[in-house]
C-alpha cells in the first residue's frame, strides 16, 4: 500500500504526540534530579546547569541505600518464588486434563482484585506478634497476593502454546524423559518464563501500601516506602533534588528491563487478560 | 475413569496445591482475621479495653460523613480516570494497530509509564505542578502562582492526571489485543458499502470488542477503586481528596483503631467484590448474545 505525504505526516504527528505524553513526565524528573540545589527553584524544563550532587548524596544515605538492597532482595525472591509455584501449577493447567481448572483460574483472578488495604491491618496485627513485622519475609508473604495470580495467568497463557508434542517426538528419537525436558520443552519455555518473571518484578518493585504499612525501619523498608519518609533540612521541605534523584534510579533499570523485552512484555500481558 | 487419568488427575492438584494453598493463606486467613477484628472493639492505645461489639463498628462508620465523602471521591476519581483512559486508550491502540511505520517506538514509549513505579510518578506530577518547583506554571496561559495541590478539584485533576499518564498504557495494550481480533474483511466489506471510518468503528470495531473493553475496564476499574499510592503522596487525603484506602490507613495505622479499620477494610471489599460481580454479569450477557448470533 503506499501513503501519500499527508498520511505519513499526519502519522508522524501522532506518533510524536504518544510518545512526548509518555516521555515528558520522565524527562522532568530526570531534569529535576540534575539541577544543582540553588537550581531546583527554577522552574524551568530543561536545567542550565548539570549537577550530580543529587545523585551523590543519595548514594551517601543509607536510608536509601538499604531501601535499595531491601527493594532488589525482596522484589527478587518474591518473583523467585512465585515463578516456582506458579510454573508447576501452569505447567498443570495447560497439559493436564483435569476438572477444576476454571475455579483455580477464576480463584487466582478473584485474588487479583483483592484490595490490598482490606488485610493490611490484619497483617499489620499478626505480624507484630509473630516477629514478621518490618522483616524481608513479612512484606515477601503478603506480595503473594498479587505476584501469584499474575504469574499464573501469564504462565498458563505461554505454556499453552508450547508444542509438546516435541517432547514425545524427541523420546522416539531415542532421547531419555530428562534429555528430552531439558533440551526440547525448557528453551521453548524460558521465554515465557523469564517475561512472566518481569512482570512479577515490576508488580514486587511497584508496591507501596504492604511496604508503607508493613515496615518502619530501614530493616526492610523498599525504595517507594523510603522516598516518602526522605525528609529535606526541615521537617516543611522536601528534598526535591533527592528524591527526584532517587526516582530516577529506580526507573533506569525499569525502563531499561522493558524496552529490551517489550515485544515479550504486551504478548503477556495480554495474553492471560484476553485468553483467560 | 480410567487409572491414568485418575492419576493425572492426582498429579494436576498436587502441582497445584502449593499456589492455591499459598493464595488462600496470604488472602483468606487475613480477609477473615479481619472480618473478625471488625467486630471488636480493639483499640492499640488501649488494648486492655478489647471486647466483642457486634457491628457497632460498621454502623459507627457507615453513619460517618467521612465514610460517603470518602466513598464519592474515590468514585470521581475512579469514574473520571477510567473513563479518560478508556478513549485515550481507544485512540493509542488504533494508532498502534494501524500504523505503517513507528508501531515500535510507540510500543517500547507506552511502555514506560506502565513500569514506573507509582510513587515516582506521583512524585514527578506533584513537582511539576507545584509553584515552587514546577514547569506546568511556566507555560503560557497558565498562571505564575497556580498552586492546584493546595485545592480540591486541582488536586483531583492533578491525582486523575497521574493515574490516567500512567495507567493508559495498560487499557492500550489490552484495547489492542482486542482490535487484533475483528477480522479486517468486515472493514473493506463496509467500505465498500459506503461507511466512513466513524461509522466503521462505532459500527464494527466496538461491537465486536465489546468482551476486551469490558475486561479492561473491569481491571481498570477495580485497580483505580483501590488508588492509594498516588493520593498519599499528593495531597495525603488533604483538601477533601481523601479516598477509602486513604481512610482506611489512617484508622488502622495511624489511628491504630483496629476495630473500626477492619471494618473500614471489609467494607471496601464488599465494594469490590459489588463492582466485580455488576462487570461479570455485564460481560457475560454481551458473550452470550454474541454467541447467540452466531449461531
Amino acid at each position: 500500500m503506499t501513503r501519500t505525504p499527508r498520511e505519513i505526516a499526519l502519522w508522524s504527528i501522532g506518533i510524536l504526540v504518544v510518545l512526548l505524553y509518555a516521555l515528558i513526565p520522565v524527562l522532568w524528573i530526570a531534569s529535576l534530579s540534575l539541577k544543582p540545589s540553588d537550581q531546583l527553584g527554577d522552574r524551568r524544563f530543561i536545567p542550565q546547569e548539570i549537577s550530580f550532587e543529587n545523585y551523590e548524596t543519595i548514594f551517601n544515605t543509607e536510608t536509601f541505600t538499604r531501601a535499595l538492597i531491601n527493594s532488589v532482595g525482596i522484589a527478587g525472591l518474591a518473583t523467585l518464588i512465585s515463578i516456582l509455584l506458579a510454573a508447576m501449577a501452569a505447567y498443570a493447567l495447560a497439559r493436564l486434563d483435569f476438572a477444576g481448572k476454571a475455579i483455580i483460574l477464576s480463584g487466582a483472578l478473584a485474588v487479583a482484585m483483592f484490595p490490598p488495604i482490606s488485610i493490611v491491618g490484619s497483617l499489620f496485627n499478626i505480624w507484630r506478634e509473630v516477629g514478621l513485622y518490618d522483616t524481608w519475609p513479612g512484606l515477601i508473604i503478603p506480595y503473594m497476593t498479587f505476584t501469584l495470580p499474575l504469574a499464573i495467568y501469564t504462565l498458563s497463557a505461554f505454556f499453552r502454546e508450547i508444542p509438546w508434542e516435541l517432547e514425545q517426538a524427541a523420546q522416539v528419537d531415542g532421547a531419555t524423559p530428562f534429555q528430552a525436558f531439558r533440551k526440547v520443552i525448557v528453551p521453548l519455555a524460558a521465554p515465557g518464563v523469564f517475561t512472566a518473571a518481569i512482570l512479577v518484578f515490576i508488580f514486587a518493585w511497584n508496591d507501596f501500601i504492604f511496604a508503607n504499612t508493613l515496615t518502619s525501619t530501614d530493616e526492610a523498608r523498599t525504595v517507594p516506602a523510603a522516598l516518602a519518609f526522605f525528609t529535606g533540612g526541615s521537617q516543611f521541605e522536601q528534598p526535591i533534588g533527592a528524591i527526584s534523584a532517587a526516582s530516577i534510579v529506580v526507573t533506569i533499570p525499569i525502563i531499561v528491563m522493558v524496552l529490551i523485552f517489550q515485544r515479550r512484555i504486551v504478548a503477556g500481558l495480554t495474553a492471560g487478560a484476553v485468553k483467560g | 475413569m480410567s487409572e491414568r487419568s485418575r492419576s493425572e488427575r492426582r498429579l494436576a492438584w498436587m502441582l497445584c496445591a502449593p499456589a492455591i494453598v499459598t493464595m488462600l493463606i496470604v488472602t483468606g486467613y487475613p480477609i477473615g482475621y479481619a472480618v473478625w477484628l471488625s467486630l471488636q472493639k480493639y483499640d492499640l492505645r488501649f488494648p486492655d479495653e478489647k471486647e466483642f461489639v457486634g457491628l457497632s463498628n460498621y454502623a459507627d462508620v457507615l453513619t460517618s460523613t467521612t465514610w460517603w465523602s470518602d466513598v464519592w471521591n474515590t468514585v470521581i476519581i475512579t469514574v473520571a480516570s477510567v473513563s479518560i483512559e478508556l478513549v485515550l486508550g481507544m485512540a493509542i491502540a488504533l494508532v498502534m494497530h494501524r500504523a505503517i511505520f513507528g508501531r515500535g517506538a510507540v510500543r517500547a514509549s507506552v511502555l514506560i509509564p506502565y513500569g514506573i513505579v507509582t510513587v515516582v510518578a506521583a512524585f514527578g506530577w506533584r513537582y511539576a505542578f507545584d509553584p515552587a518547583s514546577g514547569f506546568v506554571q511556566n507555560l503560557p496561559l497558565i498562571s505564575d502562582t497556580a498552586a492546584p495541590l493546595t485545592e480540591r478539584n486541582g488536586s483531583l485533576a492533578v491525582i486523575v492526571l497521574t493515574e490516567v499518564w500512567k495507567t493508559t498504557p495498560f487499557m492500550a495494550l489490552l484495547l489492542l489485543a482486542g482490535l487484533a481480533l475483528v477480522p479486517d474483511e468486515l472493514h473493506e466489506a463496509a467500505k465498500v458499502d459506503g461507511a466512513g471510518p466513524v461509522q466503521r468503528f462505532f459500527r464494527i470495531t466496538v461491537p465486536l470488542m465489546k468482551p476486551a473493553i469490558l475486561v479492561a475496564l473491569l481491571f481498570r476499574t477495580l485497580d483505580a477503586f483501590r488508588v492509594f499510592d498516588t493520593v498519599y503522596i499528593q495531597t495525603a487525603g488533604a483538601n477533601g481528596t481523601e479516598t477509602v484506602s486513604i481512610l482506611g490507613y489512617q484508622v488502622l495505622i495511624n489511628r491504630v483503631n483496629l476495630g473500626v479499620g477492619s471494618a473500614v477494610s471489609v467494607l471496601i471489599f464488599i465494594c469490590v467484590i459489588l463492582i466485580a460481580v455488576l462487570f461479570v454479569k455485564g460481560l457475560g450477557t454481551t458473550t452470550a448474545a454474541q454467541r447467540g448470533e452466531d449461531n
